[in-house]
Order: C-alpha cells, then structure tokens, then sequence
C-alpha cells in the first residue's frame, strides 16, 4: 500500500491562486476525501497528483517527489478519473479500457497477451463483459461511469484519484459506483482521493474528510468532526441540519429558512 | 482484395489500348515466372506499362497518403471533419503552384527539374509551417485548437495572395484552375519515384503511431495522466502527415474529399479503432482514388475530368449518406 504526501502545495492559474500551500498525508489505504464549495481548489488538487496542473511545493508518493518521475512512471503509480470524461462514442468498452494500460507500453509498442488478459479480468470483475464489445457511446450513465472507473484500475495504480465520481448519476448508482470503488480498495490496498459534492455520501464512505475553501485547507477529520452546522454555514453559506444517525452516519439536511421550525 | 481489383480495373479502361481482357494476361506474362500468349502488341504494352500504370501507381501512393493523413489530423485534433489540408497545406501549395504559372513557365524548361510540384511541395510545407509557428507562439495551454485557428487564418492569407497574383495574371487562371482540381493524366514513372520516399517515411511513422492515437481520442488532460506525451505526438504526426500531404499534392494537384470520406468509409465499415483505421485507410484510399481516377479518361473523351471533380462528386452524396446514418444511430 501506498502514502501520498503534500508538503505545501500550490496551484496557480495565471495570477489567480487555486490552491495555496496545501499540507497533508494521505495513510496507505486510506480514503480521503475533499469537500468544499465550487472553486475551493478539489479539482486543482487531483490535477496537481495527476500531473496536469503545474504546482509549487512537493507531492510525494511513498516518500519519493512526484515530479522527478517522468510522465509514464507517473501514470504506473497514479490513476485519475476526471469529472467529465472524454469518451469517444465509436470506441468499444475494450477498446476503451485497455487505454489504461499505456503506462506499461513502449512508445511505438503494442499491448501484449498480458494487457488484454488484465483488461478481460478487470472487465468480468465490473461486470462489463457483456458490454466489451459494444461502443461506449450506446451505454448508460451508469454503465459509462463502471467503464471509466475500469480504464483506471486496468493502470494497476495504487493511488486513485476521483474527481466528483458520482456528480452524473442517480441515487442508486451513486451508491453503486462508491460501493464498487470501495470494494476494489479493499481487494487491491489502493490509496484514493476523491472530490465530491454530496457530504452525506462525502462521510458514509470516506475515511477522512478535508474541507478547502477558497484554496485553503480549513479542517480535516471525520465526518463527525468536519460536517458541523456551523463549518457548514460558514463555508458554503447553506443553511443545513446535520444529524447524526445512530450507527455513525452524519446525515446532511438543507432547509430552507422560512419554513423551518428553528 | 479490393485493391488488386482496382489495380487491374486501373489498367484495363482508358481510351486507347488494347482489348481490356488482354490486360491482365499481359501483365501476368511479364512477371518473371509465367510465360502466356496475351495478344498484346508492343505499342500496346507501353501504353498499358508507362501510360496507365505509373497514373494507377500514383493514384494509389496519393490516394492512401491523403487518406492516411486525413485519418491521423482527425485523430490528433480530434475533429471528424478535418482534413488533410487543414492546416494550410493546400493553400500554400496553391501559392506556390500559382507563382510558377505566373513567373513565366515557358523559361523553366530548361530547368533541371521542374519547378512546379517542387514550389507546391516548399509552399504546403511553409504555409504549416507559419502555422505552427504562429499557432504555439500565442497559443500556450490549449495548442489543438490555437493550432486549427492558425491554420485557418494562414489559409486565407494565403488564398488571398493567391487571388491577388491571378487577378494581374488572367493568363494562367485555366492552367492554375486546373492544377487546383488534381490531375493525374500526366503521371510517369519519374513523378511515382518523386514521391514513394516520402510516402513510405511519412507512411512507417504514421502507422507507429497507430496505438497513440487512440489514447490521443480521450483528450489530452487523460491521454496525459495515462502518461503518454500528448504535444510531442501531435507534432510528430502533424509533421509525418504534412510531409507526405505535401509530396502528393505536389504531383498531383489539390485531390479534394479523399482525405474525409475514405477514413469516415473504414470508421463505419471496420470499427473506431486507429489500429484498423491506419492500414485500411492505406488500402481504401489507395483503391478508391484509382478507381475515381477512371471515369475522368473516358467521360469527356479525348479531354480528361479532372479529377478533384470525380472525387468530389462521389464524396459530396457520401458525406451526407454518412451524416444521415449517423443520426439514425442517436
């Protein structure tokens, strides 16, 4: 398993700071989360492991600096699912998928018998065989998301970054998708990082919740701890109920303050 | 299949020569093992062996290389509706050609090699070459599209220069005209050595990249974080595909459609993947621009269509085929 290390890192579009000195250590196997209002500097973040947004300070993997690997060695050690991706229509599912393992592939070489298998045994294991030979652009949302989310565990990275994973989907594939993420970090000891905008989901799956807000990291902890009525009211200017089941969940409530009894 | 088909097709219809059956025997009889009686009179075989033939072998060496290109511009810049030309290819050969007719042809012939396909060849590749130039110098992050805008404004510097100069030299405007609609009537075996070499150099190195340029197809944010390098592809693709795109257009004039219709044809016909793209590109394009080459020999006898026209005629209804199939699959 596989730590992630910040040590003040900062993204910077132009003159527009999108993130400012970020520290942090993300534990082997752990699941972070990143929470906060648009433009708080989730995405900037998950770019910056990527590889796709320059950054200040140093991002470590296992105590090693990130950006002394070159583009490749990256790719074998960091997976990204962005918010919206590219997916060309006309591609097939297997097609799609076996992209994943470029990172393992000279420049002019081609996928060997090994790729294919890893490909065919990660498609069975998201239950997409049905769908490999299909074009991607003729499946659902759902089954769009389960096809991504393949492509970035075919790349064998052990850390997983998602950026907002369930943003396009019903409420039944939210919980799918997470659970299904949640499941391949078990088997697989994967490291993941993730930016989301649901907070009750944020805190039922995640291990660890980081608040950023205007770039800056503002708490972290468990759900418990960052999701509080008042950070709440203070960050994202919602008015919110939180509440606390009794097996552990924190359960987000919008209201709307007319209304309301309080 | 298709290719060997087109090939014999090539070399049995024209306006002069012998009997079409002949054809084939004959060239089975020159190869080195077979002998056959074919019938064909020796003044026959040189129109069959230097007439038609290097006009099928170019055809073909033309027509895979702008349908090869076509397919891998798609790819990099990731626009079905590119072409070969995109990038001011065919507007700087057009300059180029333009100046020889003005500048007085009929002084060159004395010239070691003609002037023409070699001013087509060094204005495509010039006119790409402002391009990117221009194109990374204001572009930065998003180069793909700084790169396609570029391309269009030196195209339309360029035609309008062009237009300037036959405006004061209403003389050449026919043999410009014609040069611009592709011809490949006067082909020989000289213009099929002009060009092979680029054609197989820009070929290999497109083909090598056949694999990249599906990663190429998810954009470059993800092509990136899947570790490949985006910029140096694109570059290194661009630049196989404006070599070869400038050579034949050099011999062979501005061929229009080839370059969108064939690697549309192989996309609905054999999957989106570049790993079948790149080589049936090479074939169809190859078979396809023979076989449009055809009906210019004979339609207007003795004159020729050119034949930009044929290819533009047949590519015009397929491109709208293409389009309606495409709205029946939503």
């Amino acid at each position: 398993m596989t730590s992630l290390q910040f040590s003040e890192v900062g993204v910077r579009y132009g003159r527009h700071d999108a993130l400012s000195n970020f520290t942090d250590t993300v534990k082997p196997g752990e699941w972070l989360c990143l929470i906060g209002p648009n433009g708080a500097g989730k995405s900037s973040l998950l770019r910056s492991v990527a590889g796709l947004a320059k950054h200040s300070g140093e991002i470590r993997v296992d105590g090693s600096p990130l950006r002394m690997r070159s583009s490749k060695r990256r790719a074998q050690l960091v997976a990204y699912v962005p918010q919206s991706p590219v997916l060309p229509d006309d591609m097939t599912a297997r097609e799609y998928v076996v992209l994943g393992r470029n990172p393992f592939i000279s420049h002019f070489g081609s996928e060997t018998k090994h790729d294919w298998s890893i490909v065919d045994d990660v498609l069975k294991r998201l239950d997409l065989t049905d769908f490999s030979h299909r074009a991607v652009g003729t499946l659902s949302g759902g089954e769009k998301q389960r096809v991504v989310i393949a492509r970035a565990i075919a790349q064998e990275a052990p850390i997983l970054l998602l950026d907002e994973p369930t943003s396009a989907l019903d409420i039944g594939h939210q919980q799918q998708a997470l659970e299904l993420v949640d499941q391949l970090r078990q088997e697989h000891g994967l490291t993941v990082v993730s930016a989301m905008h649901d907070l009750t989901l944020a805190g039922l799956y995640s291990d660890r919740l980081c608040l950023l807000h205007q770039g800056y990291r503002v708490v972290s902890g468990t759900a418990a701890e960052v999701l509080r009525q008042e950070t709440l009211a203070e960050f994202y200017g919602v008015s919110a109920r939180v509440h606390h089941a009794e097996d552990g969940t924190v359960v987000v409530i919008p209201y709307r303050q007319g209304s309301s009894g309080n | 299949m298709l290719a060997v088909v087109s090939v014999l097709l090539g070399a049995m219809v024209g306006p002069a020569g012998p009997t079409w059956w002949r054809v084939p025997l004959a060239l089975l009889d020159h190869l080195p093992v077979l002998s056959l009686h074919s019938g064909v009179t020796p003044r026959e075989w040189t129109i069959i062996w230097d007439i038609r033939m290097p006009r099928v072998v170019l055809a073909s060496l033309v027509g895979s290389m702008l349908s090869l290109s076509g397919a891998s511009y798609q790819g990099v810049f990731r626009n079905p509706l590119v072409d070969p030309y995109l990038l001011g290819v065919a507007a700087g050969a057009g300059l180029g050609a333009t100046l020889v007719f003005t500048l007085n042809r009929t002084g060159s012939s004395t010239w070691i090699i003609d002037p023409l396909p070699l001013s087509a060849f060094v204005g495509g590749l010039l006119a790409v070459f402002v391009t990117y130039v221009v194109g990374t110098a204001f572009g930065g992050q998003k180069s793909a599209s700084t790169l396609v805008l570029a391309g269009v404004a030196v195209t339309a510097l360029a035609t309008a220069v062009q237009t300037f100069v036959l405006q004061r030299h209403t003389d050449v405007v026919r043999q410009v005209y014609s040069w611009i609609l592709g011809r490949l009537s006067s082909a020989t075996w000289g213009d099929v050595r002009l060009v092979l070499p680029y054609v197989i150099v820009s070929s290999t190195v497109l083909f090598l990249h056949r694999r990249l340029l599906d990663i190429m197809r998810v954009g470059d944010d993800e092509a990136t974080a899947l570790g490949a390098s985006v910029n140096r592809v694109r570059i290194v693709v661009v630049i196989a595909a404006t070599l070869g795109t400038s050579a034949v257009v050099a011999v062979s004039g501005l061929i229009g459609f080839v370059g969108i219709i064939v690697p549309h044809a192989v996309r609905l016909l054999a999957g989106a993947s570049y790993r079948v793209i790149v080589p049936l590109s090479l074939l169809m394009g190859a078979s396809f621009l023979i076989i449009a080459d055809i009906p210019g020999r004979v339609l207007q006898n003795p004159s020729e269509t050119p034949i930009g026209v044929v290819t533009a005629f047949l590519g015009a209804p397929f491109f709208l085929l293409l389009l309606r199939t495409k709205q029946g699959t939503r």
